[in-house]
Formats: C-alpha cells, sequence, structure tokens
C-alpha cells in the first residue's frame, strides 16, 4: 500500500522524524482556512502518487490569503498525468539551505533492509545514482541487530554531507528506519531532506509503502485511502476479496494461482489479445467465489471476451463450471466466454458445462488453443 | 534418489488440527508420507486420524523424531512457529502459509541462515517427490517418477508444466514451491545445487515470474555451477510496472525486475527459455528425447 506525501508525514511525525507543520484539506475552502491557520508563507501541495507534480503545477507557494485561495482552487480538481486531484496538504514553507536524498528500502536480493543517503537531493534520484554512483552511499542494516549509530555515521560521512550536520543527519536516518520497522513499511524515502537556514534537518516530501500482508497490525494506516488511485472495479474486487488488477485491454481473464494467471495474460497477448484484468481467483475457489469474479470482470465495460483458464489443484473443476453456469443464471452475460477446465474433477466440470449449455461458452482443451479462441472471440 | 523429502522424511505438522491442515496432512499421510506428529498449543494429547498432537514442537521431536515440518497456521503465528521449529532442531521446515509480513520473513530468514535448518516458502504449494513423499498441497495425481527436477516460484503453473512434461512422457525427481514472497526461505539457487548434485535428476526446470532479482542471479549460477541442462520458464512478460500480481514478490518496480530482463539473462547464459508452458515442455523433449 503505497501513501500519499501528507499520510506519510503523518507516521513521520508519530515516529519523532520533524517535517514541516501541515494540514490536510480535501476543498480549496479548507486549504484557506489551514493556510491562514498557520500564517503565510505556505505551500499548497497536490496529493497524488505521481512524480513529477511540481512540474504539472500541483506545488505551489503562497504568500497571502488571496494566493492560496488562487492556488487552491487550482489545484484541488486539476489533472496530474491522469490522476485526479481530491485533496492537498498545506504546509509552512521552508527556508532551504541543502537538499539531500534519505531512504531505508527493502532489498529484495541480499534479504535486509538497506539504508541510502546522498547530499544530491530534491531530483531525479536514479539520474543521480547513474550519473554519478558514487554519490548516492547504501549500507544493509543487519535486521536482527538494527540501526547502530554508526551505520548513520558512516553514510553521514561517506555522502560528503555538511559536518555541522553529520550527527542529527545520522540520527534522522535511525529514525526513518524506525518508522520502517515499526510500521511494517518496505520502502521510506525522503526526497529531499532539507537542511533549513538554521540548520536544522527536516523532512520536506514523504514517500512510504507499507506491506499489505502487515496491515492486521496497523489498523490506522490500513483505513487510509486514496481516492486518486482507487479504480472503482479494484475497489469491488478488494471487497469482494479477490485478486484483480485492472489492464487496460478488452479480453477478461480468470485463472488459480498468480503465476497461472501472469501466465495466461501473457500468451492471450503473444496470440495478439489485449488483457482487460488479471483475476486470480485463488486455490480452493467455490462456486460463489467464481459467480462474484466474473461480476467484477464484467462490470469493465470494455470487456468483449472472456477467458477461464483452470488447472484445478484444491480448486475443484466442478466448482468453477457452477460458479460460471449460477453467474450465467444471476447476470445473463452478453460477452462470449471461453472455459479450459483442467486437474481435479475436469471431467465433471466438462460435463456439467455440456448439461447447462450455456450461451455463447465454448471449451477449449488446451492453454494455448483457448487464448486463440479467446482472441478471435474477443474482436 | 530425490530431494528434500523422500521415504525417510518424518513429518510435523504445525496446525494440524486446522480444517486446511488436517486435510492436506491426511492426504499426504495418504500418499505415503510418514507424517509422525501435529502442533497444536493447548491440544498436546489428542489425535488426528490417529496421528499424534503435541503443545510444543520440542515434545513433537524428542517423542518421534520428527526431522520435516510443515506450517500451516495463520500469517500471524507463522513466523513464531517457523522459529520454533528451527528450535527443536528440524533440518527442513516448508512453510506453506501465505500473506507472512515481510519484516516477519526478514528477521526469520536472517536468523535462520545462521543456523544449519533450511526453510522453503513460505507462501508455496510444498515439495513432492513422487513415489516417495509429498509435504504440502501439490495434487500428486498429476506426477509420476522421472528424471525432471522441477523448481518453481509458482503453484499452479508448476502444475500446468509438469502436466505438459507427463503428457510428452516425463516424471519428476522432486517438484520444489519456493513460493511467490519477495523473502523467500530458499533460492532457485539453493535448489538448483540440490538437483545438480541428485543422480536422479537428468534436466532442471526452472519456473520463474516478475519481480526481484532471484532469476538473474540464478542465471550466473548455471552458468558457472550447473553442468546439467536447465530450461525455463518466466511468467509475467505483460505486467505492468507497480502492480503486484497476486505474489507479494511478483511486482515490477521502476526498471527492475521485468520478464523480458530475466529471460534476457537466462538466454544470454545458455538457458533455453520456453515462451510458454507448452513450449518449456517441447524443448525438454528436445533436449532429453521422447519418452511416449
Amino acid at each position: 500500500m503505497d501513501l500519499l506525501e501528507y499520510q506519510g508525514k503523518q507516521l513521520f511525525s508519530k515516529h519523532g522524524v520533524p517535517v514541516p507543520e501541515g494540514r490536510h484539506a480535501a476543498t480549496a475552502a479548507d486549504a484557506v482556512a489551514a493556510a491562514e491557520e498557520l500564517g503565510y508563507p505556505v505551500v499548497i501541495k497536490a496529493q497524488v502518487q505521481i512524480g513529477g507534480r511540481g512540474k504539472a503545477g500541483g506545488i505551489k507557494l503562497a504568500t497571502s490569503r488571496a494566493e492560496a485561495e488562487e492556488h487552491a482552487g487550482a489545484i484541488i480538481g486539476m489533472d496530474i498525468r491522469g490522476f485526479t486531484v481530491h485533496e492537498v496538504w498545506v504546509e509552512q514553507a521552508s527556508e532551504i539551505e541543502e537538499e539531500y536524498y534519505a531512504a531505508v528500502v527493502f532489498d529484495r536480493s541480499a534479504k535486509q533492509p538497506m539504508a541510502m543517503l546522498s547530499r544530491m537531493g530534491g531530483m531525479d534520484v536514479e539520474a543521480v545514482a547513474e550519473q554519478d554512483p558514487e554519490a548516492m552511499r547504501m549500507l544493509h542494516v543487519d535486521p536482527l541487530i538494527g540501526f547502530q549509530d554508526f551505520h548513520g555515521r558512516r553514510l553521514a560521512y561517506e555522502a560528503g554531507i555538511a559536518a555541522d550536520v553529520i550527527r542529527p543527519v545520522g540520527a534522522m536516518l535511525g529514525k526513518l528506519y524506525d518508522v520502517f520497522v515499526a510500521e511494517d513499511a518496505t520502502l521510506v524515502e525522503v526526497n529531499p531532506l532539507l537542511i533549513t537556514k538554521a540548520r536544522e534537518v527536516v523532512a520536506l516530501d514523504a514517500k512510504v509503502t507499507i506491506d499489505d500482508n502487515a496491515l492486521y497490525r496497523h489498523p490506522d494506516v490500513a483505513e487510509l485511502s486514496d481516492l486518486s488511485a482507487e479504480d472503482p472495479q479494484e475497489r469491488m474486487a478488494k471487497e469482494r476479496g479477490l485478486t484483480y488488477v485492472k489492464l487496460d485491454g478488452n479480453v477478461g481473464i480468470l485463472g488459480n494461482g498468480a503465476g497461472l494467471v501472469m501466465s495466461t495474460l501473457d500468451v492471450v497477448a503473444a496470440a495478439g489479445g489485449r488483457p482487460a484484468n488479471f483475476l486470480d481467483a485463488g486455490g480452493g475457489s467455490k462456486a460463489e467465489a467464481i459467480t462474484s469474479a466474473v461480476e467484477v470482470i464484467l462490470s469493465d465495460e470494455k470487456v468483449s471476451a472472456v477467458l477461464f483458464n483452470i488447472f484445478g489443484g484444491i480448486t475443484r473443476c466442478d466448482e468453477v463450471a457452477r460458479g460460471l453456469i449460477e453467474a450465467f443464471a444471476q447476470i445473463k452475460p452478453s460477452v462470449p466466454f471461453v472455459v479450459r477446465l483442467d486437474g481435479t474433477n475436469d471431467v465433471e466440470g466438462r460435463e456439467l458445462l455440456a448439461q447447462a449449455a450455456l450461451p455463447n461458452v465454448h471449451t477449449e482443451a488446451t492453454m494455448l488453443g483457448a487464448a486463440q479462441k479467446v482472441v478471435e472471440l474477443a474482436g | 534418489m530425490a530431494i528434500l523429502v523422500d521415504g525417510s522424511t518424518r513429518l510435523v505438522v504445525s496446525g494440524i488440527t486446522g480444517r486446511e491442515g488436517t486435510f492436506h496432512s491426511l492426504r499426504n499421510r495418504d500418499y505415503g508420507t510418514q507424517v509422525v506428529a501435529g502442533v497444536t498449543p493447548g491440544k498436546g494429547g489428542q489425535d488426528v486420524e490417529g496421528i499424534p498432537v503435541f503443545d510444543t514442537f520440542h515434545a513433537a521431536v524428542s517423542e518421534t523424531g520428527a526431522n520435516t515440518a510443515m506450517i500451516f497456521v495463520p500469517p500471524r503465528f507463522a513466523a513464531d512457529s517457523i522459529l520454533e521449529a528451527e528450535n527443536a532442531g528440524i533440518a527442513l521446515i516448508i512453510a506453506i502459509t501465505e500473506g507472512i509480513p515481510a519484516h516477519d520473513e526478514l528477521r526469520v530468514y536472517n536468523h535462520l541462515r545462521r543456523g544449519s535448518s533450511r526453510l522453503i516458502g513460505p507462501n508455496c504449494p510444498g515439495i513432492l517427490s513422487p513415489g516417495k513423499a509429498n509435504v504440502g498441497i501439490i495434487p500428486a495425481q498429476f506426477f509420476k517418477e522421472g528424471n525432471v527436477g522441477l523448481v518453481s516460484r509458482s503453484g499452479t503453473l508448476t502444475y500446468q508444466i509438469g502436466n505438459e512434461l507427463a503428457q510428452g512422457g516425463f516424471g519428476n525427481s522432486s517438484i520444489v514451491g519456493i513460493g511467490g514472497d519477495p523473502v523467500p526461505g530458499s533460492s532457485f539457487i539453493d535448489v538448483l545445487e540440490l538437483f545438480e548434485a541428485d543422480p536422479e535428476t537428468e534436466l532442471i526446470v526452472m519456473c520463474g515470474e516478475i519481480g526481484g532479482s532471484a532469476e538473474e542471479e540464478a542465471a550466473e549460477y548455471i552458468a558457472a555451477s550447473v553442468s546439467k541442462p536447465v530450461v525455463a520458464y518466466i511468467a509475467g512478460f505483460t505486467a505492468p510496472p507497480g502492480k503486484t500480481m497476486g505474489h507479494a514478490g511478483a511486482i515490477v518496480s521502476g526498471s527492475q525486475g521485468t520478464a523480458a530482463a530475466k529471460a534476457e539473462a537466462l538466454e544470454s547464459r545458455g538457458v533455453r527459455v520456453g515462451r510458454n508452458p507448452t513450449q518449456v515442455a517441447e524443448i525438454a523433449v528436445e533436449i532429453l528425447g521422447a519418452r511416449v
């Protein structure tokens, strides 16, 4: 789960990471009220999960009530590369002297957390790392020992940051590591990490990703939402406990098991089709789950044909067939279906489908044959 | 021969008294696996169809000589259960549980790698050595004994490929699901090393997917240390960046972890990569010769 900047900053505050004082607002009137309360100058920042907010006009400085009204009005509702701005964060403007970059990430290859620091912040860090790899310093942290003072000190010295802020920047990294562990984050990134004119260290931005598997330990985080990023089909699938990812094609896809579904998307694409979604009905799906999944797939109006690709292990093919028959009884789909059933109880499943003689349902014996057929039918 | 599980496996199941735990423990026993014990705190002294249940792993090990553990408890209890099994001296721990927090997995992984216990999974279908033992949820009816070693991050995709191989006349030495999580207890490399040393295995099929760099690391290892032919498959060529494709570990971040990059890393080191599961079986047939 990716948090919005202000949600990340609220977590930072909770763990003692200094951030500029700010307020959340969903309307221009609330934004102005927040600005009045904070005192000018303030920065009004669009809350969307996409880079380049500043360039797109989504981050503006306001030095008066009139400017706050103008900017908040312009930002709320604006479109930033496909994301509509529903909310803003209004914060006290900071006096910037230096901009660094700091992060704690989950290094999957080393299977350890990795702390990162660069004195070249405020810009695209991937570009920095490419141009000058030495400018980005990285250090693994043993998760059984945790972040030690020496980690922060070493990174700060090696990154070549200003001598007077070596200790506070090192301490800041330690606090970011605390956020990383305490909140079950897989990414905590601050760009820029600010040194103010008063030589204080402040997190001017916050990019935080929380592990979905750990949300049960963080009910407050689990309740956060991001209206700009939520797709209606994905929300519907989530409410029904289905693993669904919306794509932009017209071939609806249902399979069991993440790997098999990914593979199904690939063979459909190889056959010249464009998948409309990823939907993993999971292991051991019962008929109701299948019916529910068909509803989610068909709620995407672009879908012009649907492929079922099932290899039954724990999942029983007769349950899948029953679910499809029930879906036809309930929602009477108008698009063709191609069904490939293999594995546990496949013979029974195919028999059920043959008996039901559903209109516009085609069965195929192989995964590749089924992919070709559904692409033909989808047009 | 086979790897990891066979006739000498003495299995203890954590979570044996749960509905799924009971079902799969009994299925494993029906297949011929020696299921010697279960662990459920508070239910010590009971039994599941004759399999004795203990309150702790330590009691189960000392009473039954269990040497392999299967973890079937819900995610919030799984890390603790794995660590308890390790503490009780279990050499091989197979974690089926899906949805364990990544930070729990990190702590477990970094602790276990300092000792001698091996972890397979979590979020995996388990290990099947056809004709010998089945530990986990792999539907054994699709597989027979043979000379192809199969290692995979995905469950159902393994069944699909195993079935295609069976139609080409091949059986398997062992099928190992390493799981779809970001911090698997064992990597492709760990399992490739075992297949390389297993005399029964003549060809290895490796089934990867998007996310992370395990396939790229395996490619380097294969070039340096594996003499047996390896055929690979990678799922997720059409997956868009930034979207998690079902498995917690299956996500393309930036330019990292794409299927194309993985296939290229493997092919550039001489590993043939099938573009779909059927083609994987066709390549295997080409290398070993048709057996039908």
